[in-house]
């Protein structure tokens, strides 16, 4: 047995040390908000925490995240109202939205790091997440209104 | 073709008041159809009111990102006179009552949701609310004329009725003929928009996508399929892969050998242990090299008739200068984010499928038929789809029918996985097409002769079990072609078709024939204008004199995109304009070439599209079809070596990242034509533009796609 900590509830999993922490997530605990897009973290749809940290969970083994905390779309906020959660439906940015979920884990640790980004900032930090539907314009305006939200929320 | 609707009303089986419509069976697509004889699973219906005050609309056309989940809605909601965050939205799943208006089958697909469902969802809420309003008057004794709704309400002289209580009654009354439909002083979202109402449960993980299927009991199935079109399983060894922990099953279908598993990782790792021989066939003879050159020859002789005018060979003599122009188009991958799945439970006589399908009643035909039970006997339910840009409506049903396969040989409910690798190496791609164009023009510069030949395979005849076969002329081969209003203005031409068979299958990719016909088109407009020295704005202007929508874009484009505008250095335009399902698209796009490398800044782009019944959604549209088109322009390409794709997923199969998506500006034309589509119009004239752009900066044209197959160097 496997223990993580997901979206701050302790979970066993009986799972291979190498499976990886995506079919985990999806397929032993039943959390589907991560998905599987490419299998070898190139499009980012699978981007969740670890430990806070951004990774590709399609290429993350499950022995990686033994004892450790992992954050899937699911626990970004409890009620849907992350600064970007909130300005993403401002800006309708999802078109399909099977990627949104890895859109929006990618730009959280973005926004965490770097309250006020610009947008060579957005490039870097986005540009491993690929959207089929070409929302990255609405993304980056999302990102912008997102960061003036937390700040505003800073200040109060 | 008869395009009545029938409208009907009913008692919902819980109570309250039903709207649905029938429609007459319109051509043989629905006569297909029509073995589906009427669905068992309710609810059949448009619109339906609870007595809880509940109110719900059933979509005829599927959400794949294009943003219907919000238009077809709002459409009811201005008729109903209702607050469009109260509807409930939920898919129709497959019904004949959903075939498309047009197209007489159930389909979601040509940029037709909102012009096509504009009259019938907005008398669906209009019969709805005469209905209520005829109710309230009865049971207050106010008379009809002095009853009106407001905001989910009848005011009857003192009373004040909701939409719920009135339900039942107004469930029992005959359904007028026909209904008075609102102005459109009184719309409320038509023409103003809307935010998506899907947006909330895309940003918390909580929308279901077919791939999000999950019941006790499920099982996961992954398929190796023939690395050869066309091959088959000689002999297959799954004693490894069974040993894999949480291989249930593997089992030979028609299309491979299927691994059925715990969860998908298992499935994986089973097939990886797979033995497998093959028989490849003959399509092991394909090879990108040897069909570039078969197609050139080919495309350089005239095929069959598809349009012409005057005499062409007749022209040219008296041209002052010709050009001549030879274009290669390679196959292409839809490529959605959500890779192709679709879960199927099979129990004694009945089947229920999960998947994200632009054809549902297509697939059930086909699950019916693998499985001989009649359609009503498969239930069909349609997730949120995680994109589709066609590879979802494939009339061969080949992922739903492999996934049919593969629960009726197991016996368990399945659900079937295709990996990013499935996705490029299984097929149904956008053709590969070869352009062959020899232009005469005058000594203004204008073309007076064009001779143009197209050679690819036909769509159509791969469309052949839900359309039937195809005719000589397939137009998704030539469409943008045929039709082009530069050859209306071309007193000779010539257009011919070579249609060609390949192991292969093919498949409408968004914009379809637009995605090469309008490259080809718009690039060399750019050239005759070039050779001419006159500006393309006002070279496509003096071709535009008959075609007042094509103006509108152009000039919409190059007044608000600033044509004329001062570029920073080492930044040149290009431009160009399509007309395709019904909307002109005009498209400005900046570019840059350092070191060989193209990067689109900025592209401005008008749009010409009748009433636009959600703007920011069509402005997202247009967003979302330029950057699908750079996508496709700069990188989309599938080859062959000895039968075989050479491309596995997003390293060697491109698609445009962020640090790569230019600014985007859309304008849209105020007008009073009639409604087009959007969710494909920006696709065909972006690519051109950026070719056009890369010509002004380099002085090299494109003549094969990708343009990172081409050695660009910056102007000396």
């Amino acid at each position: 047995m496997i223990a993580i900590t997901i979206n701050g509830k302790q979970q066993e999993v009986a799972a291979d040390p190498d499976m990886p922490l995506l079919w985990v997530i999806r397929d032993l605990l039943g959390l589907t908000g991560t998905k599987f897009g490419c299998g070898v973290a190139q499009c980012g749809a699978c981007t969740v925490h670890l430990n806070g940290e951004a990774v590709r969970s399609c290429v993350t083994k499950v022995s990686r995240a033994a004892g450790q905390r992992v954050t899937t779309i699911e626990g970004l906020s409890k009620l849907n109202d992350h600064p970007l959660q909130i300005a993403w439906a401002e800006f309708d940015v999802p078109q399909c939205g099977y990627c949104q979920s890895g859109q929006l884990m990618s730009a959280a640790v973005l926004l965490r790091e770097n309250p006020n980004p610009t947008d060579q900032d957005i490039d870097d930090a986005m540009s491993g997440n690929i959207c089929r539907c070409g929302t990255y314009p609405r993304i980056r305006s999302a990102i912008h209104k997102a960061a003036e939200l937390q700040r505003e929320g800073a200040k109060s | 073709m008869n395009r009545r609707n029938f409208i009907q009303s009913g008692v919902l089986l819980s109570g309250g008041l039903l709207i649905s419509f029938t429609i007459p069976k319109a051509n043989k697509l629905a006569a297909l159809a029509d073995t589906a004889d009427l669905n068992v699973f309710a609810p059949n219906a448009f619109l339906n009111i609870g007595t809880d005050n509940s109110i719900s609309v059933y979509l005829s056309h599927v959400e794949m990102g294009q943003g219907i989940w919000t238009t077809l809605p709002m459409l009811i909601a201005d008729e109903l006179d209702v607050d469009l965050k109260k509807i409930n939205i939920k898919h129709g799943g497959a019904d004949k009552t959903f075939n498309h208006v047009i197209y007489g089958a159930q389909i979601t697909g040509g940029s037709s949701t909102t012009w096509s469902e504009f009259d019938r969802y907005r008398n669906a809420g209009a019969t709805a609310r005469t209905l209520l309003l005829q109710t309230a008057a009865t049971r207050s004794g106010t008379a009809v004329e002095s009853c009106k709704t407001e905001d989910g309400f009848v005011i009857a002289g003192s009373k004040r009725y909701t939409y719920g209580e009135l339900a039942n009654d107004a469930a029992k009354l005959p359904v007028p003929a026909k209904v008075p439909l609102r102005s459109s002083t009184d719309w409320r979202y038509i023409g103003k928009g809307s935010k998506r109402m899907d947006a909330r449960v895309k940003t918390d993980g909580s929308a279901k996508f077919g791939m999000d299927i999950q019941f006790p009991g499920l099982l996961t199935a992954v398929v190796a399929h023939a690395p050869v079109f066309g091959g088959k399983v000689k002999s297959f060894d799954a004693g490894k892969a069974k040993t894999i922990p949480g291989v249930r099953e593997v089992l030979q279908i028609p299309t491979g050998v299927a691994v059925i598993a715990d969860h998908f990782w298992a499935a994986q790792q089973g097939r990886k242990a797979l033995q497998i021989t093959w028989d490849h066939g003959a399509g092991v003879q394909l090879n990108t090299g040897a069909q570039t050159a078969a197609y050139r020859k080919l495309a350089a002789s005239d095929g069959l008739l598809v349009q012409e005018k005057g005499d062409v060979k007749a022209a040219f003599p008296k041209a002052v200068n010709t050009i001549s122009a030879e274009y290669v188009f390679p196959y292409l991958a839809h490529a959605p984010m959500e890779p192709l799945n679709c879960t199927v439970k099979i129990e004694n006589d009945s089947c229920e499928i999960w998947t994200g399908t632009q054809l549902p009643g297509g697939e059930q035909t086909a699950a019916a038929k693998i499985l001989g039970f009649k359609p009503e006997q498969v239930k069909v339910n349609i997730p949120f789809l995680g994109g589709g840009f066609g590879r979802r409506a494939t009339p061969a049903c080949d992922f739903v029918s492999e996934a049919v396969h593969i629960a009726k040989a197991s016996g368990r409910p399945v659900k079937m996985v295709w990996t990013r690798e499935d996705d490029m190496k299984s097929g149904f791609y956008r053709p590969f097409y070869v352009h062959n164009v020899k232009i005469g023009v005058d000594k203004g510069g204008l073309p007076i002769a064009w001779n143009h030949n197209i050679a690819g395979q036909s769509i159509m005849a791969d469309a052949a079990v839900l359309f039937g076969p195809p005719p000589a002329i397939d137009d998704t081969t030539v469409e943008g072609v045929k039709g082009s209003p530069y050859l209306d203005e071309i007193p000779n031409h010539f257009v011919g078709l070579h249609t060609t068979k390949e192991v292969v299958p093919v498949l409408w990719y968004r914009s379809v024939g637009g995605t090469h016909t309008a490259f080809v088109m718009e690039t060399l407009i750019d050239q005759l204008a070039h050779n001419a020295g006159i500006d393309p704005v006002e070279y496509r202007r003096g071709l535009f004199k008959n075609h007042s929508r094509h103006l509108a874009a152009l000039n919409l484009v190059a007044e608000k995109g600033n044509w004329n505008r001062t570029l920073l250095p080492g930044r040149f335009k290009g431009m160009a304009v399509h007309e395709a399902f019904g909307s002109v698209v005009a498209i400005i796009a900046e570019v840059s070439v350092d070191k060989g490398v193209t990067k689109v800044h900025q592209v401005d782009c008008a749009i010409e599209c009748g009433l636009a019944v959600n703007p920011d959604g069509v402005k997202a549209q247009m967003e979302s079809g330029i950057i699908f088109s750079i996508s496709m322009a700069m990188y989309g390409e599938l080859t062959f070596v000895n039968g075989e794709v050479q491309q596995n997923n997003f390293y060697d199969y491109r698609i445009t990242r962020m640090y790569e998506a230019p600014r985007i500006n859309v304008y849209i034309v105020d007008s009073k034509e009639k409604m087009g589509g959007a969710g494909e119009c920006a696709v065909p004239p972006t690519a051109p533009a950026v070719a056009n752009a890369i010509f002004a900066a380099t002085g090299k044209r494109i003549y094969n796609l990708p343009i990172v197959n081409n050695r660009l160097e910056k102007q000396a």
